[in-house]
């Protein structure tokens, strides 16, 4: 009796451990798409606000978002991809890559606010940019550097060595090799490391704080010197910092479910890669 | 055909450099972020005693009677991130360990996309739940003005930190050989004496690094505290004060400080100190999760 009990009791704690858990993310989805979802309309997305910012649409934060999450891209793939092939195919097992490796993780530790830090030191001032989205897409780039650098690795060590000795043997070079036979059968696996990373930066509000987003411009976007609005940072002061707070939660709301949604759009794009391209 | 593979070799020359390049371009970022604290830091340290920073009892920068104390907003810090691990290290290894140990496979492939949803939800959504629902939750439960204090970052910056723990815990129990759990059976042991005296003992390195990267990842979050812990940077006395971390001391004052004065020098001084934190916590979470696997291996 007393060990059914006992049974009994420990599954209730685990059990209910894991239901706790999956109730935050229901509540989390609950409150925000059913407070959300009314405020949302093709309207919203595609007109600029209107009447100080307590009507109309987030068109602009829409658009700076892609131009950020762009320049991040444009930035921060390159540089993580072929970081990530260094150490995969070329590095040597010596002090250097130890201390490569060392700095690719203390990097992925660093508090996101810090790298806000850097990007107004190094990019703001440092290389004169100005706050602009351009100084921002290059800080969220390095931010998510550390993170395509080690899912990319992941996809790299996933490629058996015989078919890079099949290509060496036909006499391709290294890099011919990584071209065309290791990055093309990885291909899959980094893609679905960037999409998750970028998915990530998208939603992050700290680092474009002093390197260039603005609350309010006039006109969308149109070149890489302009500060821009963010939906991050849109939602950050549509609940926090506007005079009528009350009176604009739903637009917070709304900017919320678009945020929270491009986010989750993104996932499952990844998540698709890498269900059809499981490796067998 | 001598002068196209002279050429192929010479692309395959300059691409080794270039891979070379982006590999110490990440050591440089590194050196880059350390030297621009450590001397904004220094610059701070010359007008103000490295004393008073650790000493003193009062944020309050710039003006005349300026005090630049790191200690409430350490202590700010320091409650926020304790208080969220008092509600996630319980929640995330009970949880790792239904799912790893009990949960049938069907529902493993439910939970697993759960545990990943939760993570990829960005922190200034959380941040506004946190205005939105805890706040008026805690004020009404505890009859407060409003419930932007410590708890309610405490519950957020759980909420933050549990996928990264569940996944870390995960890892460390599924890595304890059968055999343990084997051997433990066979000597008579029912499965809860098997994984409260076995297994999770076992896993045990790999679930203190798991607590560690979650509270790395507590100390360092930005945009939920800074919505929903209130703000005030006096000396806390308890989960029910409003408080202000560091990193929403930097994300607010940033914005706003003359560049090169020593408020703005302070705040780097201040963003080193959790830098330093972090990286502590942060190795220690690893070097223990490297033993486990040196462990098992």
């Amino acid at each position: 009796m007393k060990k059914a009990l006992t049974a009994a009791f420990n599954w209730t704690i685990l059990a209910g451990s894991t239901a706790i858990v999956c109730l935050f993310l229901g509540i989390i989805l609950f409150d925000i798409f059913s407070k959300g979802l009314p405020s949302v309309s093709w309207d919203f997305i595609t007109k600029f606000p209107t009447d100080g910012m307590t009507q109309g649409g987030i068109l602009p934060a829409v658009i700076g978002t892609l131009w950020l999450t762009l320049i991040t891209t444009l930035f921060s793939v390159p540089f993580g991809v072929a970081c990530a092939v260094y150490l995969n195919e070329y590095a040597p097992p010596n002090a250097l890559t130890g201390i490569i490796r060392a700095s690719i993780r203390n990097l992925a530790g660093i508090p996101s606010i810090i790298y806000g830090l850097f990007g107004l030191a190094l990019f703001v001032q440092g290389m004169g940019l100005g706050t602009s989205v351009l100084a921002a897409g290059l800080t969220l780039g390095l931010l998510s550097l550390p993170y395509i650098i080690t899912t990319t690795e992941e996809a790299l060590k996933q490629i058996p060595n015989s078919m890079r000795e099949a290509a060496l043997a036909l006499g391709a070079t290294q890099f011919e090799t990584i071209r065309d036979v290791v990055i093309t059968r990885a291909l899959p696996g980094i893609l679905t490391g960037v999409i998750l990373t970028l998915s990530r930066a998208a939603g992050e509000t700290a680092p474009i704080l002093f390197t260039g987003v603005a609350f309010y411009i006039n006109r969308p976007t149109s070149s890489l010197n302009q500060e821009f609005m963010a939906l991050p940072y849109h939602l950050y002061m549509l609940s926090t910092q506007h005079q009528s707070i009350m009176e604009v939660r739903p637009l917070a709301y709304g900017t919320a479910v678009v945020l929270i949604g491009l986010v989750f759009i993104l996932n499952l794009i990844a998540f698709y890669i890498r269900y059809r391209h499981r490796v067998r | 055909m001598t002068t196209n593979l002279r050429r192929r070799e010479r692309t395959d020359w300059l691409l080794n450099r270039i891979f070379k390049a982006t590999g110490l371009l990440t050591i440089a970022v590194l050196g880059g972020i350390f030297f621009m604290l450590l001397y904004n830091s220094v610059a701070f340290f010359l007008d103000i005693d490295p004393v008073d920073f650790f000493t003193g009892s009062q944020w309050k920068p710039g003006g005349e009677s300026a005090g630049y104390s790191i200690l409430p907003l350490l202590a700010s810090t320091g409650l926020v991130a304790l208080g969220s691990m008092a509600i996630a290290v319980p929640l995330g290894i009970l949880t790792a360990a239904f799912l790893s140990e009990l949960a049938p496979s069907h529902l493993q492939a439910i939970l697993k996309p759960v545990i990943e949803m939760l993570a990829a939800i960005p922190s200034v959504a959380i941040g506004f739940l946190g205005i939105v629902l805890v706040g008026p939750g805690i004020a009404t439960l505890f009859g407060l003005q409003n419930g932007l204090n410590a708890l309610n970052g405490s519950i957020l910056l759980a909420v933050m930190a549990l996928p990264t723990i569940v996944t870390i815990s995960e890892d460390a129990i599924n890595a304890v050989p059968d055999s343990y759990r084997e051997a433990s059976l066979a000597l008579g042991a029912d499965r809860w004496a098997t994984l409260f005296r076995v297994t999770l003992p076992a896993a045990l390195p790999g679930l203190i690094a798991a607590v560690m990267l979650g509270l790395g990842r507590a100390l360092g979050e930005t945009m939920t505290v800074l919505m929903a812990t209130g703000n005030a940077s006096a000396m806390p006395r308890g989960f029910l004060d409003s408080i202000r971390t560091i990193t929403a001391t930097i994300a607010i004052e940033m914005g706003e400080v003359p560049y090169r004065t020593t408020h703005y020098f302070a705040l780097f001084a201040i963003a080193a100190v959790l830098f330093i934190i972090t990286l502590v916590i942060n190795i220690l979470g690893e070097t223990l999760a490297n033993r486990l696997r040196k462990f098992h291996a």
